[in-house]
């Protein structure tokens, strides 16, 4: 329970800080989870590192919902190791043009983390200073892990999707 | 990092930088690593790596598979220590589903979580010995990881990807031959471990070729998102086991070691220490399941743990949940979920989001080999090739888990 009173603590101070900004606040599975937007995300992370205590970049990523509006959500997993505390942001960005600033100057970290994430996703990190494909070749063309495109050949007869679950 | 370290060259008369390729299949680094050097003379001065060699899609391959199936592709991640991520992954889906697991079971699974450290923690130390030139050292204890790996077959049946357990605790029971070949390793290990111990921890050709070389200070390695035992030896006491105790390690009275300087002989010595933790964990638990009822070897929850194959061919209830399972027809909540385990290298996340299908909708894998590996190049900088090596060797970074 103690955790609930420390994750609305920092609740407060993130809504006192960034007002409407802070949107779709929930805890699943006790990690607090908020949304947040393009505009204010390097600041959001800025004040979580600086204030919050959040000093550690566990992850960055991203999930495709085809179906949004804005159907990329870049999902970052930060850590506070003195208090023990993890929180989790997301930001929504339209598919069409999904650009986003770089955490890269705020966590050395994070530019791998940034660079996987373009290579599948192709999430565009303004300001990132090398962003390359990483783990797959250069000239693949996509970016494999959005949702429009199969696990395997669609031609083939003996191997469709369906058969394993999606 | 400080980029712009001075670049000592050895008075070359010519100017010209010499490009290296380390990789990708070098002898020297154990895996598919890629890295480009531009060298002075003995000298990096700077280095691009490329990874990806092994990439196996696995987290596109997960979206298409139920949870059961998603097991095995934990085990090729970091294939040193695969029992790690099993565990890993079935304590994220257990999570999920809200399933109280048994005391017994936690304890089942510490034995064998620390044995696959030790295991891990085997591998790595020893090809630092290597690298420096002892094979010896290698030699002695590396075949004890062979008596780890004898353990796991008698436990799963399998020895390096392992696909140990299931989601609601283990398939069977251990055996007594496990629990002799446990208590045997207990008595064995030690004594080995000593003797490694002895042949380099004040051996002055292994302090010169470690002490004082790749030294990492703590804000860099946290800036770098390092973890594990590469993140102990810079001084930062983080334990994921500690922090966000998992499978009952609350109950288990261990110490986390830490270095002070980050540089190699810090790191060899933070793993050499986590093994002797490991063995007073592993002889912890063996004490804590005495007191525990006997057989007890999964949580209750049929609709969750697949049933014995005997009642499965007798029984329609038992057939309908086994059906059921196999073709990830579970009700599990919509949610997503974050778990980690410290694994042998770092803190091993697992990102899940379920929608209600027979597949995960996304799922991710925090690899701390990828994460750790990054700061590679840039610490190379300014560094000897034949340090950079050694550098390599102690970052255990794993190819499987680097390139997922």
């Amino acid at each position: 329970m103690e955790q609930t009173t420390l994750n609305n603590d920092i609740h407060v101070k993130l809504v006192e800080k960034f007002g409407e900004k802070v949107t779709a606040v929930s805890e699943p599975y006790g990690l607090l989870t908020f949304v947040t937007y393009t505009d204010v995300i390097h600041n959001v992370l800025l004040h979580l590192k600086n204030e919050l205590n959040f000093n550690f970049l566990t992850d960055i990523t991203a999930v495709h919902y085809p179906e949004k509006d804005h159907g990329i959500a870049v999902v970052y997993h930060l850590n506070n190791m003195v208090e023990r505390v993890r929180i989790r942001v997301k930001v929504f960005i339209a598919e069409k043009h999904p650009t986003i600033p770089t955490a890269t100057t705020i966590w050395k970290a994070a530019n791998w983390m940034e660079r996987e994430t373009y290579d599948f996703f192709g999430v565009k990190f303004e300001g990132h200073p090398d962003l390359r494909r990483i783990l797959n070749m250069d000239d693949l063309g996509v970016h494999p892990m959005l949702k429009q495109y199969p696990l395997e050949d669609p031609n083939r007869v003996d191997k469709k999707d369906e058969f394993f679950g999606r | 990092m400080n980029h712009n370290h001075p670049v000592f060259t050895d008075n070359d008369p010519q100017e010209e930088l010499v490009t290296l390729n380390l990789g990708p299949t070098h002898p020297a680094t154990h895996g598919v690593f890629q890295n480009v050097l531009q060298m002075d003379g003995e000298r990096i001065v700077s280095g691009v790596s490329t990874v990806g060699y092994i990439h196996r899609a696995f987290e596109k391959i997960a979206e298409h598979r139920p949870f059961y199936q998603i097991t095995p592709l934990t085990d090729r991640l970091n294939y040193c220590s695969s029992p790690i991520n099993n565990m890993g992954w079935h304590m994220t889906v257990e999570k999920l589903l809200k399933i109280e697991m048994p005391k017994r079971v936690d304890y089942l699974r510490v034995i064998i979580m620390e044995l696959s450290r030790i295991a891990d923690h085997i591998i790595c130390n020893t090809i630092i010995g290597q690298d420096t030139g002892a094979t010896t050292t290698f030699l002695y204890l590396f075949q004890f990881r062979e008596h780890i790996y004898e353990i796991f077959e008698e436990v799963c049946g399998a020895r390096l990807t392992t696909n140990i357990g299931r989601i609601g605790g283990f398939e069977r029971d251990f055996n007594e031959v496990a629990f002799t070949k446990i208590n045997k390793f207990l008595k064995e290990f030690p004594v080995a471990l000593k003797e490694f111990e002895n042949l380099l921890n004040r051996n002055r050709i292994f302090i010169d070729r470690t002490a004082g070389v790749a030294e990492v200070g703590k804000e860099t390695a946290l800036d770098y998102g390092w973890t594990g035992p590469l993140l102990r030896a810079t001084g930062i006491d983080y334990d994921v086991r500690v922090s966000d105790p998992y499978s009952s390690y609350q109950d288990f009275d261990f110490e986390v070691p830490v270095g002070t300087s980050g540089d190699i002989y810090d790191r060899y010595l933070v793993r050499n220490e986590e093994m002797w933790q490991s063995l007073r964990i592993i002889e912890q638990s063996l004490e804590k399941l005495k007191s525990e009822p006997k057989g007890i070897f999964h949580a209750d929850v049929p609709e969750f743990y697949l049933p014995p194959k005997q009642e499965v061919y007798n029984n329609m209830e038992a057939l309908i949940y086994h059906f059921k399972i196999v073709m990830g027809e579970i009700d599990a909540p919509k949610a997503e979920i974050y778990h980690a385990v410290e694994g042998g290298n770092g803190e091993l996340g697992f990102y899940l989001i379920n929608d209600g299908g027979r597949t995960p909708y996304r799922l991710h894998f925090r690899r701390p080999s990828f994460i750790n590996y990054q700061m590679f190049a840039p610490m190379s900088e300014g560094m000897l090739l034949s340090d950079a090596i050694i550098n390599m060797s102690s970052m255990n970074i794993i190819a499987g888990e680097l390139d997922a």
